[in-house]
């Protein structure tokens, strides 16, 4: 494996010492049942990595409790004997959020699946963790309502996930993350105290925990409970398809969407690689000539949307764009998004692998973006594709390599570090909606000073005074940042860490 | 404002911060001081935020405004009026002087709260000087970012308890293409089980306020939209559509300028004194409830905001009956204006959340210099 990996890597692998793993899971045998506690390498492998499945690590142990006093009792347990904890959904974090502590417990909450209430009235559903987020929208539909955050994963990933993620999706830029569309969390801290943040009202006396438990990835608090907000179907939703002959100008119709105040439902771009791997997959009729294609939504009522396709078409014709489609019918409006939908499955068809980043910018600097990543492709002789959401500035670069060449993973490591730190160099981020995990923990130590990770920290020891929830992930170490330092010049890019941003 | 006389109002209140951290002193930061009036009695020396102004970036195709905490807030929504976007969650100002670093402090928001979501749904970032003076940025300029603990949200609604908000970074919309206001007699009953009702539909509903068995509803989006929910607002509740100058009602119920909000301290009507006589003597409650939360047995008077989900009460009350009713229901209440402050403004904290709250405010500000018990009287 590759440096950047090992050096990531250390705190985590840290073998337990000897007699520690019969220790803890002594200690669990009295909590839990025979067929919920793993702990013999064949029955832990299944955890030893998320969709992320390059970074892996063989946990401790694995408890998979089926009561929330079974949690309670863990919880406790884990905190006396000072066992780290790595809370678990389904396991699609794509920066190795729920990857395992060699020795540490993971606390899968997968048999957590029920939905406890759908109340219509008062547009709530009140979910236990291991839920699947499409089974919220599921379950709503009777009352023609339901859950906004779709990120693509949607079939897949667990509610717990979600919030510990801030997860978003095609349709957050009108509705919103995960953050928005919350009302409360019950869970419990480390030592196995019940919590609960926020409330069914629209606000609650004090700080506002709330959000800031929201994204924390499963460092602050395990969540076993969510009040999530359900909202009314659009009536009617159609899409534009607008190709475009260059990258720079589909860049440019995007903020000019935004320009002529128009909030799409949706507004996805996908480059030219992308829409060629895809037609193969899905079929969807795309312009195979176009550099760009994108696809813009308009959701609510008859009224609304027709205004809106009808001004969104002006713009997109005026920003350059070949061609345009108009979705005329829900069958056809689904076959336009298949292609987006199905770019991560379609990329592993062309590729033995593929490395999802994930980093956002300002929507302005889209095109330069882009274009600074194709001539990335010839310095690290890697291709990338980019299928993305636009309309946030919300990039997914997918670095495309054969893992059984460690060259190439390594490569693959270097180009999406460099995506990154131009994301920040830009004006960015270093994550839009998956995460810093174990994956871009090095890159944190471009976008936050010294004093700012400090005050990660403070939060980190206020909530988890022994620093047990998930440790070695999202907030770098001051040492672990002097160390990507020294490597990172190596790497032949000079780093930014100490720019002004005040 | 130029850069460098901006750099050195930061470096003053850094100077301030500093020699307060030093001498263990408790700092009131303010800003306009509209808001003077919400949370305990604020204590300590004043740290006045209003030189550290100016609008640092907007761009509106990027629907994102960064400012500096002493912006007034009227300036914000002045550039943003410019180029047809706004704050869509409607901060009230309570004065002509309300700053940017207020409001984010104070997080509250306005109508629009209804439908457009609270102000930390619009925080993208913030910069925070903290007890050692050092500025520290977290969040972004950008829609999306998870990157670390989301603490810019954190300080929203934080009482300047954390530290200083010196700078913010917020997300804006465009404004709505269309608006329009009907008004129908309802009963208190019935006005809060259609709110509900409609709520799950989808209906351009921006905003409502009930007062005295009238409810206000503004519709706002594109115009068709608009114009087909007057249509039915009018055909299935007989709903009349209010012309003229309606803004000035909906600004009167944000700003808290109608005569419901008459004689309270720091409210902004004309001409009203505290203690007037009537309703005018009475504290005002402010209580957040789920939206279908059953009216609730007060005595007093209602305005009801939110679609059901903020019930404003001048009542007298005993506090321990108001927060009852609030927590009987899902919700809480805080002594908003008026009354007797010394017990506390705020609904009390469980046990582990205000544990929570001590040792965070313990991380954050250790010498507990800032604001000190301005949100709870021991934190
Ligand atoms: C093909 C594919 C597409 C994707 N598309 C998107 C997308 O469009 N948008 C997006 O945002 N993400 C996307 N993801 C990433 C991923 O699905 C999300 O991050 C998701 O929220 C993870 O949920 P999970 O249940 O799988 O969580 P896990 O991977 O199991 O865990 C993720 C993190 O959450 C913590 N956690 C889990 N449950 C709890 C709990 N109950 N309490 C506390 N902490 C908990 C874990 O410790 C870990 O840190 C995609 C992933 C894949 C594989
Ligand atoms: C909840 C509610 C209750 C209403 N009750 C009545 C009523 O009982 N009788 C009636 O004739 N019309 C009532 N209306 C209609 C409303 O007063 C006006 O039609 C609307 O505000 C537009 O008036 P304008 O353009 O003249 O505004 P302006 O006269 O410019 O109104 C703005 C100023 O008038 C005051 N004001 C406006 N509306 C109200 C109000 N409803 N209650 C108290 N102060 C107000 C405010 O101080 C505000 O600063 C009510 C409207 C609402 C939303």
């Amino acid at each position: 494996m590759s440096t950047v990996y090992e050096d990531r890597f250390a705190d985590l692998a840290a073998a337990p010492a000897p007699g520690r793993q019969q220790q803890v899971v002594e200690r669990l045998k009295a909590l839990l049942p025979p067929h919920a506690l793993l702990f013999r390498e064949e029955d832990v492998r299944p955890y030893e990595c998320d969709a992320l499945s390059a970074f892996r690590q063989l946990p401790m142990v694995v408890a998979l409790p089926e009561t929330e006093e079974q949690v309670v009792g863990i919880l406790k347990a884990c905190h006396e004997l000072e066992v780290p904890i790595v809370a678990r959904g389904a396991g699609t974090s794509l920066s190795g959020g729920s990857m395992p502590h060699a020795a540490g417990v993971v606390l899968s909450l997968a048999k957590f699946n029920r939905i406890l209430a759908i109340d219509p009235v008062a547009r709530t559903a009140r979910v236990q963790p291991g839920v699947r987020n499409l089974a919220v929208s599921e379950a709503a539909a009777p009352y023609d309502l339901y859950y906004a955050p779709d990120p693509s994963s949607q079939i897949a990933c667990s509610i717990g996930g979600n919030l510990a993620e801030n997860s978003g999706g095609v349709h957050c830029l009108k509705y919103g993350l995960t953050v928005h569309n919350v009302l409360r969390v019950r869970g419990y801290t480390v030592d196995g105290e019940p919590v609960e943040f926020g409330s069914e009202a629209l606000d609650s006396p004090g700080l506002d925990l709330l959000s800031l438990v929201i994204g924390s990835e499963g460092m602050l608090a395990v969540t076993m409970e969510a009040t999530l907000k359900l909202v009314p179907k659009p009536q009617l939703a159609r899409v534009v398809m607008a190709s475009f002959d260059d990258v720079v100008k589909a860049g440019d119709a995007v903020a000019g969407i935004i320009a002529a105040g128009i909030i799409p439902a949706g507004l996805e771009m996908m480059d030219r690689k992308a829409t060629v791997a895809v037609e193969e997959f899905v079929h969807a009729g795309y312009d195979l000539d176009a550099q760009a294609i994108l696809l813009a939504e308009s959701d609510g009522t008859p009224e609304e949307v027709a205004e809106e396709i009808v001004r969104m078409e002006t713009v997109l014709r005026e920003s350059g764009a070949t061609r345009i489609q108009v979705s005329e019918s829900e069958a056809q409006r689904l076959l336009f998004w298949s292609g987006r939908k199905n770019a991560f499955p379609a990329a592993g068809r062309v590729s033995p692998d593929y490395y999802c980043m994930d980093g956002t910018i300002p929507r302005k600097n889209i095109g330069r973006l882009l274009a600074d990543i194709a001539a990335m492709e010839d310095k690290y002789r890697l291709r990338c594709m980019n299928v993305f959401h636009a309309g946030d500035g919300n990039m997914h670069p997918l670095i495309l390599f054969d893992a059984n060449d460690p060259d190439e993973w390594h490569r693959a490591e270097l180009f999406g570090a460099e995506i990154l730190e131009l994301c920040v160099e830009y004006g960015g981020t270093v994550t839009g909606e998956h995460g810093v995990g174990i994956e871009k923990i090095n890159s944190m130590c471009v976008q936050f000073s010294p004093e700012e990770r400090a005050a990660f920290f403070a939060v980190k020891r206020a909530f988890d005074p022994p620093g047990l929830l998930n440790p070695g992930k999202g907030i770098p170490t001051l040492a672990r940042c002097a160390e990507y330092g020294k490597m990172h010049v190596h790497a032949g890019r000079l780093a930014f860490p100490d720019l002004p941003r005040f | 404002m130029s850069d460098s006389s901006s750099q050195a109002a930061l470096a003053r209140l850094r100077e301030q911060v500093l020699a307060a951290h030093e001498a263990g002193k408790a700092l009131r930061i303010r800003g306009g001081d509209t808001k003077g009036f919400y949370g305990c009695e604020p204590r300590g020396d004043s740290l006045d935020t209003r030189e550290y102004r100016g609008i640092v970036a907007y761009e509106p195709t990027e629907l994102v405004i960064t400012a500096r905490c002493g912006t007034p807030l009227a300036e914000i929504e002045a550039a943003l009026a410019e180029k047809g976007q706004w704050l869509p969650f409607e901060p009230p100002s309570f004065g002509e002087g309300a700053t940017v670093g207020g409001m984010v402090a104070a997080g509250l928001s306005g109508p629009g709260r209804q439908s457009a979501g609270a102000v930390r749904d619009f925080v993208l970032g913030a910069a925070m000087l903290d007890a050692q003076g050092r500025a520290l940025n977290f969040g972004g300029q950008v829609m999306k970012n998870v990157a670390g603990y989301d603490v810019s949200r954190l300080l929203c609604g934080s009482l300047g308890m954390l530290g200083v908000v010196a700078e913010v970074s917020l997300k804006v919309l465009p404004r709505p293409a269309a608006t329009a206001t009907v008004s129908m007699p309802l009963d208190r009953p019935a006005a809060l089980r259609l709110l509900n009702e409609w709520a799950g539909r989808p209906l351009p509903i921006s905003a409502s306020a009930w007062l005295g068995g009238t409810l206000a509803l503004r519709l706002a989006g594109a115009r068709a939209a608009v114009d087909a929910a007057v249509a039915f607002f009018a055909r299935e509740h007989g709903a009349q559509q209010l012309d003229g100058e309606v803004h000035r009602f909906w600004a009167a119920v944000r700003e808290q300028t109608l005569p419901f909000f008459d004689g309270l301290p720091g409210a902004g009507s004309a001409g009203a004194e505290p203690g007037a006589g009537g309703a005018a003597s009475l504290p005002l409650w402010r209580v957040s409830v789920p939206s279908v939360a059953p009216p609730l047995a007060l005595p007093g008077e209602e305005l009801i905001e939110w679609g059901g989900a903020l019930r404003w009460w001048r009542s007298d009350a005993e506090p321990r009956a108001v927060r009852e009713a609030a927590a009987r229901v899902g919700g809480h209440a805080t002594l908003f204006r008026g009354g007797d402050r010394s017990a506390g403004v705020f609904a009390p904290l469980s046990p582990a959340l205000m544990a929570l709250h001590r040792r965070l405010k313990a991380e954050l500000d250790p010498k507990g210099i800032f604001n000190p018990g301005r949100m709870y009287p021991d934190l």
